[in-house]
C-alpha cells in the first residue's frame, strides 16, 4: 500500500489553462461552448446561430477579471468576461479558489464524524447537508424507515428553519449587490435571529453537526416552541416590510426584471435546480414532487416565476420564506412526543445516565466515537431540497465505517455553470445582479 | 442482485434504486435512448475509484474495472431517478463525452477529470476545475495519498 501512495499520475495541464481564451485560440465548439448556445439543440440550429453571431473581431473586445476578490462574488469565485463596449459576449466562471478536498477527506472520516465535514459545504444551510448525508448513511443502513417520528419532524422543522435563513441571507446579499443597503442590514438582522435559535437548539449558529446518522444529536430544548412562534410573529411584518422596500420599488423592478433570462429547457438541459429552475415556470420541487421526511403530510404551494429573470429568482424565494413559515406553523401543530433518535444501539450512543453506571455502557460509549459503526457493502444516492436546489448525497461503502467515497452533488455548483448562459448579450453592471440572484454558496461551489 | 433489463443493458436494485450498467462502448447511445424515456435531467456525474475494493457487488454479467463512472438521471415526467454505472478500465481511462447530450455536465466531467484523471472523448473544454491549473495528480484516486502536516511536539527528542 505504502508504494501506491507514492505514485503521482502526470496530469499534464498547464497554468493558464483554465482561463477563457481570446476568440482567435478557439475552434467555433468551443466558443459555442462559451456563449453557452449548445443547449440542447440541433446541429442545423447551431449552424445558423453561428452565422448570425458575426466574430466581433479582436480589436473591439475586452477579456477582464472579475474576481476572485470582487466583493460582489459572494466569496472566491472569479469570473472572466470578454465585453464589447458595456456588453457581455462571454463569460467564464473560474472556480477552485477554495477547493479543500472535502470529499477526499470525507473518505477517512467515520460515518459518525462525516457530519463535520459536509456541514462544511454549503454554510448557509448546513443543516440541508447534515440532513442530506444521514438520509443518505441511513439508507445504506437499512434504517431509512425505522428513525423515530419526532426526530423526523425535527428535522424536517430544523431544514425549513434553514431554509429560512439561507432565504434572509439571500435578501441580504442581494440588497447589498443591487445598492439597496439597508436591507444588508435587515436581512442579516433577521438571519441572526434564526441563527439565534439554532445557538439554543444546537450549541453553535452554523455548522452544527445536529442531525447525525439515526436521528438528531439532541432532543428539543425547553420553551423552543416559544421561540419559534417569537420568530414567525417578528418574521411576518418584517418580509412585508421587504415588500414595501423593494418588490413594488421602481428602482428595484429596473434593476431585477428582464436580467439573467434562461428558459425552462435551458434550465433542464443545464441541470440548473432550485429557484433558478422554478424561475422558468416548472413546478419542480423535490419536498413534494419526490417527498422525503413527513413533507406530503404538511400543506405548502411550490412558487414559480413566469419569466427566468432575476426578479422572479428573488420574488421566489421571498415567497418561499413565506412558505416555510406556513410549513414550521404546521410543524409545531404536529410535533409528536418520543425519541429523538433511534434506538439502535448500532448506531445510536448509550445515554449519559448509563455511562456512569455500566462498563459495558462506557465501552461502547467510546467505540463508537472512536471507531464508529461499520455500515454494510453498497452505494447509494439521496437528493433533498435545499435552499439552493437539488442537492445529493452519493456513498459507495465497502463495508468498513468510513465511506469509501463520499460525494455530495452541490446545487451551487452546478448553478454557477448556467452563469455564461443567463450574462450573454447582458451589461456588465448587470452581471452582478445575475451572480446575486444564483445565490451560489462558495464553499458548496469548491468543496 | 436481481436483475432486469433495459435498453440491453444490466438493469439493477440497490436500496430500491434502480441502477442501470451500461457498457462503455454503448454509454452514448444508451443515454440517448433514456432521453427519449423522458430522463431528461442529469443531476449528477461523478465517478469511484475501486482500486483498494475490487470485490464490489456487481450483477454477473458485469466485469469489474478499477474506475466506475456513476451518472443520476432524473425523469420529471415520471419523477423517478436511474443510475447509470458503467466500469472504465485503468489502462485506457477514458471515456466518451455526454455534453451534447446533456450540456450541464460540462463542468462535472471536468471534475471527473480534475480529481481521477479520466478524459471525456468529446469534450470541449477539459481542463481542471478545482485543483490549481499546474497541479500534478488527481486527488480522489484511491493510490493519492491524503497528506498531512508534519506534528512537531515542544521538547521532543527529535
Amino acid at each position: 500500500m505504502s508504494d501506491l501512495l507514492n505514485t503521482v499520475v502526470s496530469a499534464g495541464t498547464f497554468e493558464g489553462n483554465q482561463e477563457l481564451r481570446s476568440r482567435s485560440e478557439l475552434t467555433a465548439k468551443e466558443v459555442m461552448r462559451e456563449v453557452g448556445a449548445v443547449l440542447r439543440m440541433s446541429e442545423a440550429d447551431v449552424a445558423l446561430l453561428a452565422e448570425v453571431e458575426a466574430d466581433p473581431g479582436e480589436d473591439q473586445t475586452m477579456i477582464i477579471n472579475m474576481g476572485p476578490q470582487h466583493p460582489s462574488t459572494h466569496g472566491v469565485l472569479r469570473l472572466m468576461l470578454e465585453l464589447k463596449g458595456e456588453t457581455v459576449l462571454r463569460c467564464k466562471p473560474i472556480i477552485g479558489y477554495l477547493h479543500t478536498g472535502m470529499e477526499k477527506t470525507g473518505e477517512s472520516l467515520t460515518f459518525m464524524q462525516g457530519g463535520t465535514n459536509v456541514t462544511r459545504m454549503d454554510y448557509a444551510s448546513p443543516l440541508n447537508n447534515e440532513l442530506v448525508f444521514s438520509m443518505a448513511t441511513e439508507k445504506l443502513l437499512g434504517i431509512d424507515g425505522d428513525i423515530p417520528e419526532r426526530a423526523v419532524w425535527m428535522r424536517m422543522l430544523l431544514s425549513e428553519m434553514n431554509r429560512m435563513s439561507s432565504h434572509l441571507l439571500f435578501m441580504a446579499s442581494n440588497g447589498m449587490d443591487i445598492g439597496a443597503v439597508s436591507m444588508m442590514l435587515y436581512g442579516w438582522r433577521e438571519r441572526e435571529e434564526v441563527l439565534r435559535f439554532f445557538q439554543k437548539v444546537t450549541g453553535l449558529r452554523m455548522n452544527h453537526n445536529f442531525i447525525r446518522p439515526g436521528g438528531v444529536a439532541a432532543d428539543l430544548p425547553a420553551g423552543w416552541r416559544d421561540d419559534v412562534l417569537e420568530i414567525l410573529e417578528m418574521l411576518g411584518p418584517r418580509l412585508d416590510e421587504y415588500d414595501t422596500l423593494m418588490t413594488g420599488q421602481p428602482i428595484w423592478r429596473e434593476r431585477l426584471q428582464g436580467v439573467g433570462v434562461i428558459t425552462r429547457d435551458e434550465a433542464i438541459a443545464l441541470g440548473a435546480t432550485g429557484p433558478i429552475l422554478r424561475s422558468t415556470g416548472l413546478a419542480w420541487d423535490l419536498r413534494r414532487d419526490m417527498p422525503y421526511l413527513n413533507y406530503k403530510d404538511v400543506d405548502f404551494d411550490v412558487i414559480v416565476g413566469s419569466y427566468g429573470d432575476a426578479f422572479d429568482r428573488y420574488a421566489i424565494r421571498l415567497a418561499e420564506i413565506r412558505e416555510s413559515m406556513r410549513i414550521v406553523r404546521q410543524i409545531l401543530g404536529k410535533m409528536p412526543g418520543g425519541d429523538f433518535r433511534i434506538q439502535n444501539k448500532k448506531v445510536t450512543p448509550p445515554p449519559r445516565a448509563r455511562i456512569d453506571e455500566s462498563m459495558e455502557a462506557l465501552i461502547h460509549h467510546f467505540k463508537i466515537f472512536t471507531e464508529g459503526f461499520k455500515v454494510p457493502e453498497g452505494e447509494v444516492y439521496v437528493a433533498i431540497e435545499s435552499p439552493r436546489g437539488e442537492i445529493g448525497c452519493y456513498i459507495a461503502s465497502d463495508g468498513s465505517a468510513t465511506p469509501y467515497r463520499m460525494h455530495v452533488r452541490a446545487p451551487s455548483f452546478v448553478n454557477v455553470q448556467a452563469l455564461p448562459h443567463m450574462m450573454r448579450g447582458g451589461l456588465v453592471a448587470d452581471a452582478v445582479a445575475v451572480i446575486s440572484s444564483v445565490d451560489p454558496v462558495l464553499g458548496e461551489v469548491d468543496r | 442482485m436481481t436483475t432486469d433489463v433495459l435498453h440491453d443493458c444490466v438493469l439493477g436494485q440497490s436500496h430500491g434504486q434502480s441502477v442501470l450498467f451500461v457498457p462503455k462502448d454503448r454509454y452514448i447511445a444508451t443515454l440517448r435512448k433514456l432521453i427519449d424515456d423522458s430522463y431528461t435531467m442529469c443531476v449528477d456525474l461523478t465517478a469511484v475509484d475501486f482500486l483498494t475494493h475490487p470485490g464490489r457487488t456487481l450483477p454477473e454479467a458485469i466485469a469489474p474495472e478499477r474506475f466506475e463512472i456513476v451518472v443520476n438521471l432524473l425523469s420529471m415526467r415520471d419523477r423517478t431517478r436511474l443510475r447509470l454505472r458503467t466500469q472504465v478500465s485503468e489502462a485506457d481511462a477514458s471515456i466518451d463525452s455526454a455534453f451534447d447530450l446533456y450540456p450541464g455536465t460540462e463542468a462535472m466531467e471536468r471534475e471527473v477529470f480534475d480529481m481521477f484523471g479520466i478524459t471525456f472523448n468529446g469534450h470541449p473544454d477539459l481542463t481542471r476545475i478545482l485543483m490549481p491549473e499546474d497541479w500534478d495528480g488527481h486527488p480522489l484516486r484511491k493510490d493519492y495519498s491524503q497528506g498531512r502536516i508534519p506534528v512537531q511536539f515542544k521538547g521532543s527528542a527529535s
